[in-house]
């Protein structure tokens, strides 16, 4: 049996049938960035920041299909520069006001901004007005942070079983909502276990009382670049699902 | 020496911590005067900018009419424009004030917060008026560099200010970005 084989930035990439590009990058050490992607859950496929291209043309990473021969571009400027332009995107259409969020350090909103060199937002702020539900004793949901990768909706959903969340609204009114009679999360029957409590890529979803616990410098972003976490995390749940292809 | 370069700095909607950041160049300051002189900052309380200022350091957004009239001064009279740290960048903490109402914040401070006697909104005619909205200065006038950070560390300021003076287009490696 021949082994299929694609290219990244022209090194040869093996790929087993069935799997997404993201997923034979990672797979083989090459990081692709990513926020709505979680190698964990089905692919969402809506924060484009995993854009690569594909034979010439624009694809995300997170789910094309990988397949024999394809040349895929990741590492250039160019893209590097729409994904820069995407993340500034996402900071002005939410409240991203890093110093006073319990996440900083460890967001990875904030990681990827920082590992693309985004110095500034470029755009005009929106500001949007945004609510705030603290009435769960455990678990704090800030909508300002929320960027909308429904991480949270898939993990209540696919692996909690409670369907905790969900997204409603469109364009800048597109918020997380909460799936109880008062709307509130102290309505639900969501846990402070749940996988959906602990999959939020920012600090939209936080466990109440443990904000600001590490101190600066031994964050997880403190010391190294998103690339290199995200692979030391991923790789491993990524070859697992290899293996049980 | 002739040809020093000329650097003025502000405070607009910030809490000067940036300047005290800058700062802590520590004894950096005295290579950094041998090329370059202060021109209008809080560190000479010289009121206005010179005519031809190099570089403008600008630290906080703007929160009211007098905010936007000291920007628009400096960006006229620096060749150079820099926003520095995450106020001047998007507002920073005093924009969390942007979904709630101005007059609400006012009441909220100086009417029916707690301890306040002889409650009224303060109305002199001396009081820069207020905006509705905060805002980050690139907004209003054109940003050259900006210098990311709560506040931008001491080696931010340093690496920028010796790229500029060496004539290298100044970049910011990953370790010195941040943004608290």
């Amino acid at each position: 049996m021949t082994e299929h084989m694609l290219t990244i930035d022209g090194q040869r990439i093996p790929f087993t049938e069935g799997q997404t590009i993201i997923e034979a990058a990672t797979a083989a050490g090459v990081y692709i960035p990513h926020l709505c992607h979680n190698p964990e859950f089905k692919p969402h496929g809506s924060c484009k920041l995993c854009t690569v291209k594909v034979n010439g043309r624009n694809c995300s990473a997170c789910t094309f299909p990988a397949a024999d021969g394809q040349e895929v571009l990741n590492n250039t400027q160019e893209l590097n520069e729409t994904r820069r332009t995407i993340t500034q995107m996402l900071f002005i259409e939410g409240n991203h006001f890093c110093p006073s969020c319990e996440k900083s350090g460890n967001c990875q909103l904030q990681a990827v901004g920082y590992y693309l060199n985004m110095l500034d937002a470029h755009f005009p702020f929106f500001y949007p007005s945004r609510e705030v539900d603290a009435s769960h004793h455990e678990v704090m949901l800030d909508r300002d942070r929320c960027i909308l990768c429904e991480l949270c909706v898939r993990a209540s959903r696919d692996v909690d079983g409670k369907n905790v969340f969900a997204l409603s609204g469109r364009g800048i009114n597109s918020h997380l909502i909460v799936n109880s009679t008062t709307g509130k999360l102290k309505d639900t029957d969501i846990s402070v276990d749940d996988k959906a409590v602990h999959v939020c890529p920012v600090g939209a979803i936080l466990i109440k009382r443990k904000g600001f616990e590490v101190p600066i410098g031994e964050r997880i972003y403190d010391g190294q670049d998103i690339g290199q976490v995200s692979l030391e995390h991923e790789m491993p749940i990524v070859e697992e699902a290899e293996h049980g292809r | 020496m002739a040809g020093k370069i000329k650097v003025a700095t502000t405070s607009l909607a910030g809490c000067f911590g940036c300047h005290m950041s800058f700062l802590d160049i520590d004894e950096r300051i005295l290579a950094l005067a041998e090329i370059a002189e202060f021109d209008r900052s809080p560190l000479t309380d010289i009121k206005h900018c010179s005519d031809q200022v190099d570089i403008g350091l600008v630290e906080g957004g703007l929160c009211n009419a007098e905010n936007v009239h000291t920007l628009r001064e400096f960006r006229e009279s620096c060749k150079i424009l820099v926003a520095v740290g995450a106020c001047a960048i998007n507002g920073g903490l005093p924009a969390m004030r942007n979904h709630i109402p101005l007059q609400e914040c006012l009441e909220e401070s100086y009417l029916d917060a707690v301890g306040v006697e002889n409650p009224q909104i303060p109305n002199d005619v001396e009081l820069p008026l207020l905006l509705n909205k905060v805002h980050p200065i690139h907004e209003v006038v054109k940003v050259d560099y900006f210098l990311p950070g709560c506040p931008p560390s001491a080696d931010v300021f340093w690496k920028f200010l010796t790229d500029l003076a060496s004539g290298a287009e100044p970049s910011l490696p990953y370790e010195l970005v941040h943004y608290d």
